[in-house]
């Protein structure tokens, strides 16, 4: 394909030579170049970038797209059992029908005034993530789950002004990567060890490793390996008695069935947003949240945007807006509090949505679905020999099982589950070299009976 | 009918359905979806699951949350909908600095299909190879819009990927023993994240203020620079839409000094295929795919950054890297001196698949004509804007504009007391958006106007028309302009309910919880 004479595209309406030439004339220039004299020829790039042709006609782009997309396998074609941060959950219909809408679809940052909706639903998206989470303040959605907990972690730094931060050995490898690179050199994370026998926290080391500069402990519940923290109320003790603060991340799909954290002492709570509503994209549709009580100290140390409801000129009119804007980095630059920008507003949209549909008994419905279908598989799994469960404890819809007597590592299983269109479990051999031929397993509300039996049979068949 | 306007105005009004708050919509027993049973065999084997919690971790009271019919809910949700301006709806050339626009209606669908949507990121590698062919590409091609060496798609936003900037720039200097360097220098035109994410990793800030050219100042960079500089994040074009013809000086300067230079290339649409980060003596840089690469504002987010860097620097970026070798894609777990990560998985995939789509549309001669016109519509409002008496493009450096204009309405405010924030609110009773500026408002009574090549002759002209006629109103009848908005869903809003800790509720419990006694008598 060799570029036309006149480049005329349909995303480019003043292409078209007639409009163009009108505004030079206007402009009284003869080329378009004229107006880059600003910028230097030493500066100028003077090549052509290799970046293929155009691909113009919508319908050979469509063929081109699928062609690429076709070299996919999805997880509805094949079983999936992954987890570990991105999970597969139903989403209704109308999730997708309200998040494909143009006006909140390209809507971006107006005025309360045109944009009234955006903020509205927005406003309840945190009033609804407020009633799961049993917190009164929630944020506008940050990137994912990582940046939630960096910033909460942040903000029990800058509450308590203390600077070292206890993080659980059992927190997500990729999410501890995630903390450290944000919050060090700022704070120091130390990390406390947990059981091998159930999982949970070490409370002897947590007792020895909290001190006069221990700004809090972050740790996981349902944690990243499957098990549920019993000890949340004794270790919410132990750092509330030593002045710190308690960050505790959850899965909110959870919550139906399971207390949130606020109920066994969390001062700040976080998580992401994916399950509730969002189909899953190879990871790439989080969204962070962060809940608090609604006190001065921690309502100012958000970085992200917080909005409210407040009365209009006219009586009985209920308008929103930005609270405490000037602790934004919008509102102060770098005297801000951390950062914020663009992040993942339509996927909180899509989780508004989600429990407005689901309501509490939905929410419950699902959480039972989910423990019922997880224990089904746990037992049926365990019921295969030369496999366990690592950890001796509870469990929502993951579970870390253990092939070590099978002889056959984690990745030469997974292999041969793919190919009988089984994606197995997440391998954890090279995250936790104590978990050695462990995989984590994800069972969800979309893995049914049968897709856990075919499981189990083709495991079966693997372990001969 | 006569279907022709009269007005050289839009006779515009947004919808105003009065909604309620979601939970003023709850009715006991209501029901949005049904979720499934287990299977009976499931039930029988490992009965109702909720005892295996143990006690202390089980919910006791369900949460409050709303109880709605399905189609209410729905209802509710494309009213309020219908109370959001999305860019498709409007001419949205007033967000200066965001680059708002045309999003492809056909990337939606590839966003739609299932081979892109139930992706697990943990798959074996062999099942996403798409997914992987369209990321190792916008590398390829990333390179050649910026000159830089090697590019990662994990940044989930632009102020993310100056946060990971600054993550390598430390790194850098601390695997070189120097990690003294504990300075940043930016601009105040440059976006406030540049300072605002370089400060969260510790550092502290350096300011350089414009010269009185509106460029910024050389002179004060040169007595900034010391033993303890790291680095230099600046945007270019900056956010007023001047071009630094000065950039490479800026960059030698940091460098004869021993720190990085990290380009903010948020404003690059005017700029593809022009001028690049390499001809700047840039080390790193990056772009924004939710504003120059056409992936959808979603109301703030999801975003996505596309982070480059040099050679020399390759081997500090995240994890994992994507790339070929042998006909296979692949993830690149083992990079030398990573930063690590930055990001659950791997980046806003759906963002980076949109971008992909945008580019492969218009590809590399489509890249810069994007640009030509972005900046030829730029410079048709400029001219035309300027007209309007008391509107000004404030600094007289540079004979024209790249992709935007930051204008200053103080003669204006002066001659007719109705300021640009009067100005904002009228502008919705027209279905149309307009921003002042970051802060802090350097340019007084500020607005910035970004025009991108999204929009045709036409509606720049009503766009253009409609700016003309507020400001003849604010001179005939001001105080229809300082009343507005007049036809938007709400009147003006009492800000005072957003800075007070007694009154502010950012959730409806805590409203409830504030102000309930009042709201429910007045009902």
């Amino acid at each position: 394909m060799t570029q036309k004479p006149n480049f005329v595209h349909p995303y480019i309406p003043n292409s078209a030579p007639a409009n163009k030439e009108k505004i030079m004339e206007e402009l009284g220039i003869k080329d378009i170049s004229e107006l880059y004299e600003d910028i230097p020829e030493r500066l100028r790039f003077k090549g052509e970038m290799n970046i293929p042709p155009a691909i113009a006609s919508e319908q050979e782009l469509r063929k081109h797209m699928t062609a690429i997309l076709n070299k996919n396998i999805s997880c509805e074609e094949n079983l999936s059992f992954l987890g570990a941060g991105c999970a597969q959950h139903y989403v209704p219909a109308i999730c997708d029908e309200i998040t494909g809408r143009a006006e909140y679809l390209t809507a971006y940052a107006g005025e309360p005034y045109e944009d009234h909706g955006r903020f509205q639903t927005l406003f309840e998206y945190e009033s609804l993530m407020a009633e799961l989470l049993d917190v009164d303040v929630v944020n506008v959605p940050t990137f994912d789950w990582g940046q939630a907990a960096c910033s909460s972690i942040r903000m029990a730094g800058r509450i308590s002004s203390r600077n070292e931060m206890l993080v659980s050995g059992s927190t997500s490898p990729d999410r501890l990567s995630v903390i450290k690179n944000y919050c060090e050199p700022v704070m120091t994370i130390v990390i406390v060890d947990f059981s091998s026998e159930t999982g949970m926290l070490n409370i002897s080391d947590l007792l020895k490793k909290t001190g006069s500069n221990t700004a809090g402990i972050y740790f996981e519940n349902p944690s990243y390996l499957g098990f549920l923290e019993e000890q949340g109320s004794e270790i919410a003790g132990i750092i509330h008695n030593a002045g710190g603060i308690v960050v505790v991340g959850v899965d909110p799909v959870s919550l139906g069935v399971i207390a949130p954290p606020s109920h066994y002492g969390a001062d700040i709570t976080c998580g992401d947003i994916q399950g509730l509503g969002n189909h899953m994209y190879l990871g790439g549709s989080l969204g962070g949240f962060i809940g608090t009580r609604d006190e001065e100290k921690y309502v100012m140390e958000y970085a992200w945007r917080l909005f409210g409801i407040g009365k209009t000129a006219v009586q009985g009119e209920w308008g929103f807006g930005d609270v405490a804007y000037d602790r934004t980095s919008f509102g102060s630059r770098e005297k801000g509090k951390e950062f914020v920008g663009t992040a993942a507003a339509l996927y909180g949209i899509s989780a508004a949505v989600f429990l407005s549909l689901m309501g509490p008994k939905g929410m419950k419905e699902l959480g039972q679905l989910i423990i019922q279908n997880a224990l089904y598989a746990q037992k049926r799994m365990t019921s295969l020999s030369g496999v366990t469960l690592r950890f001796r404890s509870s469990h929502f819809k993951e579970f870390v099982v253990d092939f070590s007597s099978s002889g056959k590592s984690v990745a030469e299983k997974n292999r041969e589950l793919l190919s009988k269109g089984i994606f197995g479990g997440k391998d954890l051999s090279a995250e936790f070299p104590s978990l050695k031929n462990c995989a984590l397993y994800c069972v969800t509300e979309m893995n049914s009976k049968e897709d856990i039996d075919s499981l189990v049979s083709a495991l079966k068949e693997i372990l001969k | 009918m006569n279907i022709q306007r009269i007005n050289r105005v839009r006779n515009f009004h947004q919808a105003k359905w009065d909604e309620e708050v979601i939970f003023q919509l709850h009715s006991p027993g209501e029901r949005g979806i049904i979720v499934s049973e287990a299977d009976k065999e499931i039930q029988q084997e490992v009965g109702d699951g909720i005892s295996s919690l143990p006690a202390g971790l089980m919910r006791s009271e369900e949460p409050a949350l709303p109880e709605v019919g399905q189609m209410r809910v729905l209802k509710h949700f494309l009213r309020l909908s219908q109370h959001t301006l999305g860019a498709d709806l409007n001419i949205d050339i007033g967000q200066g600095t965001c680059t708002v626009k045309y999003n492809p209606k056909v990337n939606e669908l590839f966003v739609r299909n299932t081979k892109a949507s139930k992706l697990h990121p943990y798959q074996d590698q062999e099942t996403i190879q798409g997914a992987l062919q369209i990321m190792h590409s916008m590398d390829l091609y990333f390179r050649e819009i910026s000159g830089l060496d090697r590019f990662t798609f994990q940044p989930s936003s632009g102020s993310h990927a100056i946060l990971i900037m600054a993550s390598i720039m430390q790194k850098y200097h601390t695997l070189r023993g120097e990690s003294h360097r504990d300075e940043l220098i930016t601009t105040i035109f440059s976006h406030p994240s540049d300072a605002a994410a370089a400060a969260v990793k510790g550092y502290k800030v350096i300011t350089i203020f414009p010269d009185k050219n509106g460029f910024p100042d050389i002179e004060a960079l040169k007595k900034a620079v010391s033993p303890r500089t790291a680095g230099l994040f600046i945007t270019n074009p900056e956010d007023i839409g001047i071009f630094n013809p000065f950039i490479d000086e800026f960059t030698r300067i940091i460098h004869e000094a021993g720190g990085l230079c990290g380009y903010d290339q948020a404003n690059a649409n005017g700029i593809l295929g022009v001028t690049r980060a390499k001809e700047a003596g840039f080390d790193m840089c990056f772009f924004n795919l939710h504003k120059t690469f056409a992936s959808p504002h979603g109301c703030g987010g999801p975003a996505g950054g596309a982070l480059g860097v040099t050679k020399a620097l390759e081997s500090y970026l995240p994890v994992p890297l994507v790339d070929l070798k042998e006909g296979k894609y692949l993830l690149d777990w083992e990079i030398e001196n990573t930063i690590g990560k930055t990001r659950s998985f791997f980046g806003p995939f759906p963002v980076i698949l949109r971008s992909y789509a945008w580019i492969r549309s218009l590809g590399g001669e489509g890249l810069r004509e994007v640009s030509k016109i972005a900046v030829l519509n730029n410079n048709y409002i400029l001219k035309n804007l300027t007209s309007i008496e008391g509107v000004e493009s404030p600094f007289p450096g540079g004979k024209h504009r790249i992709e935007q204009v930051r204008y200053t309405w103080e003669k204006f405010h002066h001659r007719t007391g109705v300021d640009i924030h009067n100005i904002i609110f009228r502008m919705c009773d027209f279905g149309f958006h307009l921003w002042t500026s970051h802060h802090p408002y350097i340019v007084h009574e500020p607005c910035t106007i970004e025009p991108t090549e999204s929009y045709s002759k036409a509606e720049l002209d009503e766009y253009l028309d409609t700016l003309r006629y507020i400001a003849e109103e604010a001179r005939n009848d001001p105080e229809m302009v300082r009343n507005a908005p007049h036809r938007s869903v709400v009147h003006k809003i009492d800000e005072s309910w957003f800075d007070d800790p007694q009154k502010w509720s950012i959730t409806w419990r805590s409203f409830l919880k504030k102000h309930g006694k009042e709201f429910e008598k007045k009902r």
